[in-house]
């Protein structure tokens, strides 16, 4: 019998990650980040879409240092271990429409699966609808699995080529040290800050960077997925990963109470709407992409930063995706769903699916 | 020596998926699994055991996890 001598990826290791994530997002949310938003992947690569420019929604512009912190110490855990390996080839067009698409759909709910989880730990039951549709659309990813979905092989490349996403992120980190935010003032520069809104309340850039650091760090020791939680449950019968998302509900509900965070009910949440079905369906659609991406949003920054250019473009898929979404009115606000919202989720659900039932082996 | 399953340059849950699907051909025997990521290694090795099978060694070759799993 062999051991697993990765403590991180047994079982107490995912719930210690779980319960370590749930109490740092609760504490950044304290700590300046927006309501029940203490870590988001989706709103956050759709804050650093607007901070280069990518869209104008002016109260969502942020060059966030969680996502950076995310795959840089994904990328140091990786080579620490030796497990940084560069591949690419897995059909990357395919991944980038689903990294647009998973986009658009968790910007119709207003999150991704781990704000899914932080907002129904500060009481944002909205949200309950919004994770019952992540898991169905999970489970249609399933059923493709079991009938030969599969994206194909990727193929170990030079060692370069994993490295690119990582440096990108180092690059947005410089540009964020030279061109810093300046009180009150909307640009410095080529760089774009909210004075409203989300984008405006943030955390001090050294505690985000720090905490996404260590958070990248330990995510990539254990495997850390929100979508693979539900997907190992219904395709495998496995708990494992749910673990990790079930402590972390509880750390980040622990904490929200202790700091006077958690406020349960539907209207008044912060950046939610209360438009049940399309709080559903988009996170349907996101949940399709993700379990045909193989990855949460935050899995694929983790798996950018130990070497897989595939997921690489996944994030780069989820950028643009942030920036259609703002400038075609596609995204949600607190009034509800954008003028396109919903023909979006309708276009992306049949992208999905064609995708689903097209790319198969036998 | 039983059947050898390549699910090298596969992601999630493609290598599990596949174990799994001969585990439950063969119900019992020997079985060879090659991968190419120490996540791979953790969830084909995390699913056989659930499953009742003995991992009996997991040899790192040149590139890739060899993993060798059996049940009586």
């Amino acid at each position: 019998m062999t051991q697993l001598k990765n403590i991180f990826s047994t079982k107490w290791g995912i719930i210690g990650v779980g319960a370590f994530i749930g109490v740092l997002a609760a504490l950044l949310q304290k700590w300046g980040n927006p309501g029940n938003m203490g870590i988001c992947v989706a709103c956050f690569n759709r804050d650093i879409a607007g901070a280069v420019g990518l869209h104008r929604a002016d109260v969502v512009q942020y060059m966030r240092p969680e996502i950076i912190g995310f795959v840089i110490g994904s990328l140091a855990a990786a080579l620490i271990f030796k497990e940084y390996k560069s591949r690419a080839g897995s059909a990357p067009i395919v991944r980038f429409f689903l990294g647009v698409f998973a986009m658009i759909g968790a910007l119709v709910f207003l999150g991704c699966p781990w704000r899914g989880l932080l907002r129904l730990a500060g009481g944002d039951w909205n949200s309950i609808l919004g994770l019952a549709g992540l898991v169905a659309g999970i489970w249609v990813g399933t059923l493709f699995f079991k009938n030969g979905y599969n994206l194909g092989r990727s193929q170990k490349t030079y060692a370069s080529v994993g490295l690119l996403m990582p440096i990108l992120m180092a690059g947005l980190l410089v540009i964020m040290l030279i061109f810093p935010q300046i009180e009150g003032q909307a640009k410095n520069d080529i760089l774009f800050y909210s004075l409203k809104g989300p984008g405006s309340m943030h955390a001090p850039l050294m505690i985000s960077l720090i905490i996404g650091l260590a958070v990248g760090f330990v995510a990539q020791r254990s495997r850390f997925c929100t979508m693979g939680a539900f997907r190992d449950l219904i395709l495998f019968r496995q708990s494992h990963l749910l673990l990790g998302i079930i402590s972390l509900v509880i750390a980040a509900f622990v904490i929200n109470l202790l700091v006077g965070q958690f406020k349960p009910g539907f209207a008044g949440q912060p950046v939610s709407h209360t438009m049940h079905v399309w709080n559903f369906a988009g996170m349907a659609l996101a949940g399709l992409a993700f379990a045909l991406a193989g990855g949460c949003p935050g899995r694929q920054l983790f798996l950018a930063g130990e070497g897989d250019g595939d997921a690489a473009v996944f994030v780069v898929g989820m950028i643009t995706g942030a920036a259609i979404a703002h400038n075609f009115g596609l995204a949600s606000s607190p009034a509800g769903v954008g003028p396109h919202g919903i023909a979006a989720v309708i276009i992306g659900l049949i992208v999905c699916l064609f995708i689903g039932f097209t790319m198969r082996q036998k | 020596m039983g059947i050898t399953i390549d699910a090298r340059g596969l992601s999630c849950p493609q290598p599990v998926l596949m174990t799994l699907e001969n585990i439950k051909k063969q119900n019992k025997g020997e079985l060879e699994i090659l991968v190419d990521s120490e996540t791979s290694k953790e969830n084909v090795s995390r699913a056989a055991i659930s499953k009742g099978w003995q991992v009996n060694e997991v040899r790192e070759e040149d590139e890739y996890f060899k993993i060798s799993i059996s049940k009586d």
